[in-house]
């Protein structure tokens, strides 16, 4: 592991809703707050901020990061703003820890914010602009498009059906029941409730995807004099790792994820993970469709190649399985507010790594969990190993 | 955790409509005017009249469509023109419901990438695809593209009017 050595030593979140009162700043306030108090810190004991939040057309604030900076304890400190779509709210912490590990800092605060809601008529709006504006725009695409494609594609390659898949919404969304966060946790759905659910563009159904959302989440990340001084059970980051795959995503092989591969790679190199399916005790790979799942927990080498949907049947990745998948709930059940959602995955891990989970405690004390995360024109990977 | 969750506060539709609650909105007007650039230019050109073109990485040895001036792989310049044909294969598809804002359509769309003839393996462009039963298209089916009347074409994207089975 290069670098000094850094911690998770506290974090805190909003609710996850639909459509908060509250504005984005207010909301990103509500969850530093938290995550400072959860750890006994006050904003003197932070030196630096890293913000994490989706594209300026969400909210129509232009340098979002500026406006929501004093909702994330910036004021006169040194702040960032990282931003790789959907896979921000594992970079974020990534941020965090080499302002850390670089010894430039001794502690920082990690704050993602999302306000999806304030885009009208549809958030689907703000994201046309990722197609290319001479070579796709004139063909008036969907952003569900992509994810049609993909998921075609990944269900062709290994001869999946829609019922192969659907058990991770089942999974998750049942998962979610548990969290107090969460926007639709429902311990009671079945799968023929999520293979019911209108077809948007086939194969996706309404089922299959995680919704529009509000909500922020933070955390403190501490230099190693500094954690053992806070807290007992400091949460170690072990590896991180990131990559991007060409933008021209119609050149790609779509069925599967190669930049998650990479990211992952340099993570388990960092961490010294040579056996990822033994060594990783649990995982939040990134879920904003139910595909996404297993297409990430192959891409994490975590299952071979088009086998993940069978392990997911085989009750694998449940909270009680042999690799508990999302214990959280994810993004389709606690819901999907894009930066907040990927830190919302890093603070799972922290809970569960410090046993402090509640009813969504997975059994056997896990000592090693990783979170992932995937956006841009679906082509970055993040990934974060963390360890107590 | 329970105790690290801030308890925020849960808008519904109706407050809106009601209104029950304060807000703001604004309809932005921006307009662009985006270069098409030299390798998306040639190929635009290529498109008005009725071909489709690519271009060869000398050092990869790749045909690349959309065609681009340097190659992302090796990260040298690409060298020459290639034409191409205007057929292919069904690489991936869909069958789309709903409009971008989610409102219910009837007759689905047909969004799929092709992978066009003559470029290299999994070279791929997105078009739409019609004159098909949505229910017969496959991964893999032959298509071929159905142009406009060169009178209408303007060269853009859209001078291909979709593509049909062969
Ligand atoms: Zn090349």
């Amino acid at each position: 592991m290069s670098g000094n050595r850094v911690a998770v030593v506290g974090a805190g979140m909003t609710k996850f809703v639909r459509r908060a009162q509250e504005t984005a700043k207010e909301l990103a306030w509500e969850a530093t707050h938290l995550a400072l108090e959860s750890c006994d810190m006050t904003l003197d004991d932070i030196d630096a901020v890293i913000i994490g939040t989706a594209p300026d057309a969400f909210d129509a604030v232009h340098m979002k990061s500026e406006y929501l900076s004093d909702g994330c304890g910036g004021w006169g400190k040194p702040v960032i703003r990282g931003y790789v779509g959907g896979g921000t709210g594992v970079f974020a912490p990534i941020q965090g820890w080499y302002h850390v590990a670089s010894g430039l800092f001794d502690t920082v605060l990690v704050v993602c914010e999302e306000k999806m809601s304030s885009c009208q008529p549809h958030p689907q709006g703000a994201f046309l602009t990722i197609f290319d504006h001479t070579t796709e725009r004139p063909l008036e695409p969907n952003l569900l498009w992509i994810f049609a494609l993909e998921m075609n594609a990944y269900m062709n390659r290994y001869g999946l059906d829609k019922r192969d898949i659907a058990t991770v919404a089942v999974k998750n969304k049942r998962n979610a029941a548990d969290h107090p966060a969460a926007l639709l946790g429902d311990a009671n759905i079945t799968l023929e409730d999520i293979l019911n659910t209108e077809v948007l563009a086939w194969p996706v159904q309404r089922g299959d995807v995680s919704p529009v959302t509000d909500g922020a989440v933070a955390l403190v990340m501490s230099a190693e004099h500094v954690a053992r001084r806070v807290t007992n059970k400091p949460v170690w980051v072990e590896g991180v790792g990131w990559t991007l795959d060409t933008a021209y995503w119609t050149n790609r092989d779509l069925s599967y994820p190669v930049y998650v591969e990479e990211a992952a790679r340099m993570a388990y190199k960092m961490a010294g993970i040579t056996e990822p399916r033994q060594q990783i005790h649990i995982a939040e790979p990134y879920d904003p469709f139910d595909y996404k799942e297993l297409h990430h927990l192959e891409g994490l080498m975590l299952f071979d190649k088009g086998e993940a949907p069978r392990a997911a049947a085989d009750g694998v990745t449940q909270r009680d399985g042999d690799l508990p998948v999302c214990p959280s709930g994810g993004l389709l059940g606690v819901g999907n507010p894009i930066a907040a959602a990927g830190l919302m995955k890093v603070a799972e891990i922290f809970w569960q790594l410090r046993g402090e989970a509640g009813a969504r405690q997975v059994p056997g004390s896990p000592k090693r969990g990783l979170a992932q995360a995937w956006g841009d024109l679906m082509q970055v990977g993040t990934v974060i190993v963390m360890g107590v | 955790m329970k105790e690290y969750v801030y308890d925020s506060v849960y808008l519904r539709s109706k407050d809106f409509e009601e209104g029950n609650v304060l807000f703001e909105t604004w309809d932005p007007n921006a307009r662009y005017a985006w270069d098409a650039g030299v390798a998306i230019g040639r190929y635009l050109q290529g498109l008005k009249a009725g071909q489709l073109i690519g271009r060869h990485c000398p050092e990869c040895d790749r045909v690349l469509i959309p065609p681009r001036m340097f190659c992302e792989t090796c990260f040298r310049p690409t060298d020459r023109w290639v034409e191409l044909e205007d057929t292919g294969a069904i690489i991936t598809f869909s069958r789309c419901y709903v409009t971008w804002d989610m409102i219910r359509i009837t007759d689905p769309q047909i969004p799929a990438v092709i992978e066009i003839d003559g470029a290299s393996p999994g070279m791929g462009i997105m078009h739409m695809l019609s004159e098909v039963d949505p229910d017969e298209v496959q991964i893999g089916m032959r298509v071929q593209a159905v142009w406009k009347p060169a009178a209408e074409r303007i060269g853009a994207i859209t001078d291909i009017a979709y593509f049909k089975p062969l």
